[in-house]
């Protein structure tokens, strides 16, 4: 017995100053291989009294269990320090710069476009498109501007042939004209699109964008406008105020018809719509014209209802502080970066209209 | 529409103050433009500093000086004053300048080879003394933190400039303005004075006007004044002109001026010596031609309105006179006209002439038929109060008579549109103060709409007058109700948003450019396109409506390049357009990527982009916008502005007639003829329209979802094939083997030259055969891969490399 005994504390020994795991796995063998000094320990107990046997049995669990777990100690003593060398050394400069990140974005155009589609959607307005190209009827004349008109005069128009019968639109209000012709009462749209007008300077391009309102029923009437509109304003501009002011005017398609001022004020430097004394106008609107409906075959003593028309570009440029017009459309690289926006940015209702 | 307070209070009795005046106008939808002082040449002389004066390199004599003229702005200026020095204090005149001395503008010109903006001024140069000796010295403790500001103060009567809507002809003269004002209670209209005025004799020069079927004048008042005096006007006279903005002539035209901005109601004098017998108003004919007071001769066409006498044309009615029968200093006698003309005839007419005045504006919006008489008396008082004279008999020729506009009004209308509701006391109150005659018949209101209205036709314009007075504050703001109609976008407008968005975060800048451009750049890219010309385009460089809408992407592009930007990806959504009528457009997307990928990596080595980098993007975005990436054919044709041996076009399936995308490489010759300079240039473009809706919502689209548990197994071939064998044939003939077992084919090696015979390629491709049944067993596998190197070198000529 003080042999195995021995022989146990031997190996421990020798086990704690190993550090290779090939000879801990030579141990392994000389004490538990096929004839090990362990397994042949074993062997022997059959030819012991029961006695002798119940007692040297006991002894020699106890020191193979305690070999055992020396052994699989150091295994794994060693395997953690070869593996955290070996980290060591594969150690690299995480600061290094990633693979090229190619970023791209949604003009400030197209994110307005949206976020507009967004607010009036919730109040149940669909979209509806109309071509660029447009005949003079559909532009001036069913929206009650006949020829010698001098509203006329205030679109500076695009002519694609001498007879001035076709033209760029100068508005998105020839979308009234189709939708209301092609459909049946009631009517509740948005035509968001391109518009034409031939001006130039720092505050026109002769390409911008509107969108145009139509909302048609048998009661609706001036109170809804300002609901809407109060409504669009001030989800657009994420406030929880807004001061409006609603303006007589005149369009020849709506009658009555107003124009919308919003408050601001100018704080260090920046325009801060809402607050303020001084006025902006943004928008036109007003109940559609009589005459406009007779023309599009909607019986105006049932029907009525209101229209307007926003400057989609002028709300961008205030609601994302961009001060040139021109520079929308002009594509700098640095421009469409700084005031692109990233596309999975997309204005909804349930997760909020901009980040 | 320019007047002065003062002059307003000429119409109206009020207490209002200034603020309380302009906030009326803008709130009944008079909008004011501006409210202040009306410009005067004197205002460019502004106070500045001398900050630097040094010798002029040419000239002993001369100096240079720098000097501040506020705002942070330094200007140089050559000047010969001896105390011109550092620091001193004087007055600036810039470029533009006039000098009241000698009435000279100022330009910015060159003094002995030195340029000069501008100049200091000498007290005798601006007429303040005889001063000449030397510049300006202002004084340090009044001006020093004046630098910038004016030196001369503004002192005339500021200026209201309102914005007046066409519809409101009315309000182009004062007394409508005033009229509007008090119907919303903001003072008192002030009744006219009767006139007392003594006449003498007939207008004795005989007026016609022809009855033609164009004739473009209805009314033509007239009468003569003998023995005048004509002269400089009266200071009141001048400073009411001068706050319109204008120049004061002479008395005569003054005073005219003067009625047709205070009563809205154009007048024109005529030196009745140099009419030649008599005044014919009638329709020219082609050819003729007359010298107008804007110094310019005029060609007429047919059918233009002109007043004539026997040796012709004196002017174009209610447009513009001649200089023939003009007013001057030396005038003795005047006929005074005060006629209508209508408003279609003066429109179309202006317009084949492009003349703008003062009078044509007015009588295009629509003169009062009723004020002939008016005007005739007022301004016939005022000359014969400034310049003497005898006033003869009104001579009024008509050949039509004015008819009352009448509107039977139901008041419900009001609150049905507006909302809310007005006493009819309220109501009637205010139609009344606008100059409506109001008679009651039950619950309708019978309306006699007044004669300087023509805008008001029907009943819709009455509930518009009298919500305008009565303010739009009035109306209750209603919330939305949020019942939808329709779903709010269709198919094609989901994937208008969708394909954007998704094109975008390939890495690509989204751009909005105009939808015109330049012919020449869309020459390359038209194809069989007809050539859409704008007629009166914006400049000839945006001359047609684009034919395609990469035009404009690649000028862009180029310009961004010369930026000295190197890898830049760009898109756009938006109309390209096929013919000139409405809808022969389609909405496109148009992509362009240039330079390299990787470049100067640390870690990736650089390489250009290629056409398969565009081939991905466009691929990528079709599969996210739903199209099934298994039924997509590519095939090699492209339009011509492509590298014909580097593009493809994108097919939604086999069948498909129209490409609904095309990428590759750009057509080297654009490059040449452009001169871009990039490394690579790829493209790719998307047409929206030709994508196929699906008939069926996703939810019904989804089919059963099966999968195989059974043992993969991948096999690898290599063929030697035609060069110009397309590798998605082969691919074809591979997947056409076995359907089911055959799960997928991929190309993972393409090559050619060494050991590869002239005219072919290696093209090596893994294949995954897993069956849905059963582990297949080496047979079966040996089996499928036979039948596959048998199905492709039968079907392409292929071989199996050894």
């Amino acid at each position: 017995m003080s042999d195995i005994k021995k022989i146990k504390d031997d190996y421990i020994d020798k086990l704690n100053t190993e550090n290779n795991i090939e000879k801990v796995n030579n141990i392994k063998s000389e004490l538990f291989g096929k004839n090990g000094i362990i397994s042949n320990e074993f062997k022997k107990l059959g030819s012991i009294t029961v006695e002798e046997r119940k007692k040297l049995a006991s002894d020699l669990n106890n020191i193979k269990d305690e070999l055992q777990n020396k052994i699989s100690i150091k295994i794994q003593e060693i395997e953690t320090k070869e593996i955290n060398l070996k980290l060591e050394k594969e150690k690299i400069d995480v600061t290094l710069p990633e693979r090229n990140i190619e970023i791209g974005k949604i003009h400030p155009v197209s994110q307005v476009i949206d976020e507009i589609s967004s607010i009036f959607s919730e109040i149940g307005f669909s979209v509806e498109e109309g071509p660029d190209v447009e005949n003079e009827y559909n532009n001036f004349t069913a929206l009650n501007t006949p020829d010698n008109h001098p509203a006329r005069d205030m679109h500076d128009t695009f002519y694609l042939d001498n007879n001035k019968e076709l033209l760029l639109r100068t508005h998105t209000s020839p979308v009234q004209v189709r939708t209301m012709l092609k459909g049946k009462p009631p009517f509740k749209i948005i035509a968001p699109g391109r518009t034409y007008r031939s001006d130039s300077d720092q505050t026109h391009a002769p390409m911008f964008h509107q969108v145009e309102g139509l909302h048609i029923d048998k009661n609706i009437n001036m109170g809804h406008l300002k609901g809407c509109l109060n409504y669009f304003i001030k989800e657009f501009f994420e406030v929880d105020k807004i001061k409006m002011r609603f303006r007589p005017s005149h369009f020849p398609f709506t009658e009555p018809s107003a124009e919308v001022d919003i408050g601001y004020e100018i704080k260090n430097g920046k325009i801060v719509i809402g607050e303020g004394n001084k006025w902006l106008e943004i928008l036109g609107c007003g109940m559609v014209h009589p005459n406009v409906l007779k023309n599009v075959k909607v019986n105006p003593s049932k029907y009525q209802g209101y229209a307007f028309g926003i400057g989609i570009d002028r709300l961008g440029m205030l609601k994302y502080g961009i001060n040139d017009l021109r520079a929308f459309f002009e594509t700098d690289y640095r421009w469409l970066s700084h005031f692109g926006f990233d596309p999975l940015d997309v204005p909804s209702n349930y997760r909020g209209l901009s980040r | 529409m320019k007047f002065t307070v003062d002059w307003l209070k000429n119409h109206l009795d009020t207490k209002f103050n200034n603020n309380q005046i302009i906030d009326k106008l803008t709130n009944i939808g008079l909008e004011v433009e501006s409210f202040e002082s009306s410009t005067s040449e004197l205002d460019t002389f502004i106070v500045a500093k001398i900050t630097n004066a040094k010798t002029h390199p040419n000239a002993d004599r001369l100096k240079l000086c720098d000097v501040d003229i506020g705002g942070d702005k330094t200007i140089e200026v050559v000047c010969g004053a001896p105390n011109a020095k550092n620091g001193l204090l004087t007055v600036y005149a810039p470029p533009g300048s006039i000098i009241p001395k000698n009435q000279m503008k100022l330009s910015v010109s060159k003094i002995r080879g030195v340029t000069s903006y501008g100049m200091l001024c000498s007290e005798s140069e601006l007429q303040l003394s005889n001063e000449s000796d030397g510049i300006m010295e202002l004084k340090h403790n009044k001006y020093a933190n004046k630098i910038g500001e004016k030196y001369f103060k503004n002192t005339s009567e500021k200026v209201i400039d309102l914005s007046i809507t066409p519809n409101r002809p009315d309000c182009l003269g004062v007394r409508g303005i005033a009229r509007d004002l008090s119907a919303a209670g903001a003072g008192k209209l002030k009744i006219n004075k009767k006139s007392n005025l003594k006449y003498r004799g007939n207008q004795n020069i005989n007026v016609t006007i022809k009855k033609e079927k164009a004739q473009g004048c209805t009314i033509f008042g007239s009468c003569l004044i003998k023995g005048v005096t004509n002269k400089e006007s009266p200071k009141w006279l001048k400073d009411k002109i001068k706050s319109l903005g204008q120049k004061p002539i002479s008395a005569i035209v003054d005073i005219t001026n003067y009625v047709m901005f205070d009563l809205n109601r154009p007048l024109h004098a005529y030196d009745a010596d140099k009419i030649d017998n008599e005044i014919i108003v009638r329709s020219s004919s082609k050819g003729e031609s007359f010298e107008a007071l804007d110094n310019k001769k005029y060609i007429l066409e047919n059918d233009m309105c002109v007043i004539s006498d026997r040796s012709g044309v004196l002017g174009l009615g209610g447009i513009i006179g001649g200089t023939r029968s003009g007013t001057e200093y030396s005038t003795k006698n005047i006929l005074l006209e005060s006629a209508y003309f209508l408003p279609r005839s003066i429109r179309k007419t202006s317009k084949q002439l492009n003349i703008d005045t003062d009078a044509k504006f007015r009588f295009e919006r629509g003169i009062d038929p009723l004020s002939i008489e008016e005007g005739l008396i007022k301004a016939s008082e005022l000359i014969k109060q400034i310049c003497g004279g005898e006033i003869s008999n009104l001579d009024v020729k008509k050949i039509e008579n004015y008819k009352k506009t009448i509107i039977n009004f139901d008041p419900f209308l009001f609150e049905k549109t507006t909302g809310f509701n007005i006493e009819n006391k309220e109501l009637i109150k205010i139609l009344e103060k606008l100059g409506f005659n109001v008679s009651k018949n039950k619950k309708i209101l019978k309306l006699v709409v007044p004669s300087w209205r023509p805008d008001i036709t029907q009943s819709i314009d009455i509930v518009e007058e009298i919500v305008r007075i009565k303010g739009y504050e009035h109306i209750n703001t209603s919330e939305p109700v949020k019942t939808r109609l329709k779903p709010t976008l269709n198919y094609y407008q989901k994937l208008f948003h969708f394909l954007q968005r998704s094109v975008a975060s390939k890495g690509y800048l989204e751009t909005v450019t105009w939808s015109f451009t330049d012919s020449k750049i869309n020459q390359l890219f038209k194809e069989n396109d007809q050539e859409i010309p704008i007629v009166n385009p914006i400049s000839s460089d945006l001359n047609v409506l684009r034919n395609s809408i990469f035009p404009n992407l690649i000028f862009y592009l180029k310009k961004n390049l010369d930026r000295g930007f190197k890898d830049i990806s760009l898109f756009e959504i938006g109309p390209a357009f096929k013919g000139k009528n409405p809808g022969d457009q389609l909405t496109v997307i148009g992509a362009v990527k240039a330079g390299k990928v990787s470049r100067l990596s640390w870690n990736d080595k650089e390489r250009n982009v290629d056409t398969f980098d565009v081939k991905k993007d466009v691929i990528q975005s079709l599969c996210e916008a739903g199209i099934y990436k298994d039924d997509i054919v590519i095939d090699d044709k492209t339009p011509s502005y492509y590298h014909p041996g580097k593009s493809g076009g994108v097919y939604q399936n086999k069948n498909e007639k129209n490409a609904l995308a095309y990428f590759g490489e750009i057509h080297p010759n654009i490059i040449k003829k452009l001169d871009i300079k990039t490394e690579s240039l790829v493209i790719f473009e998307i047409c929206l329209d030709y994508i196929k809706e699906s008939k069926q919502k996703i939810k019904d689209l989804k089919s059963e979802y099966k999968f195989s548990d059974f043992q993969k197994s991948d096999r690898d071939f290599a063929f030697i094939i035609n060069k110009n064998f397309k590798s998605q044939e082969l691919v074809n003939i591979i997947k056409s083997v076995d359907n089911k077992l055959i799960k997928s084919v991929r190309v993972f090696d393409v090559f050619e030259g060494e050991n590869i015979p002239e005219g072919k390629k290696s093209i090596a491709v893994n294949v995954t055969i897993q069956s849905e049944e059963k582990t297949l067993n080496e047979n079966d596998l040996d089996n499928i891969n036979k039948l596959i190197i048998s199905s492709v070198e039968s079907k392409s000529g292929a071989k199996i490399r050894s």
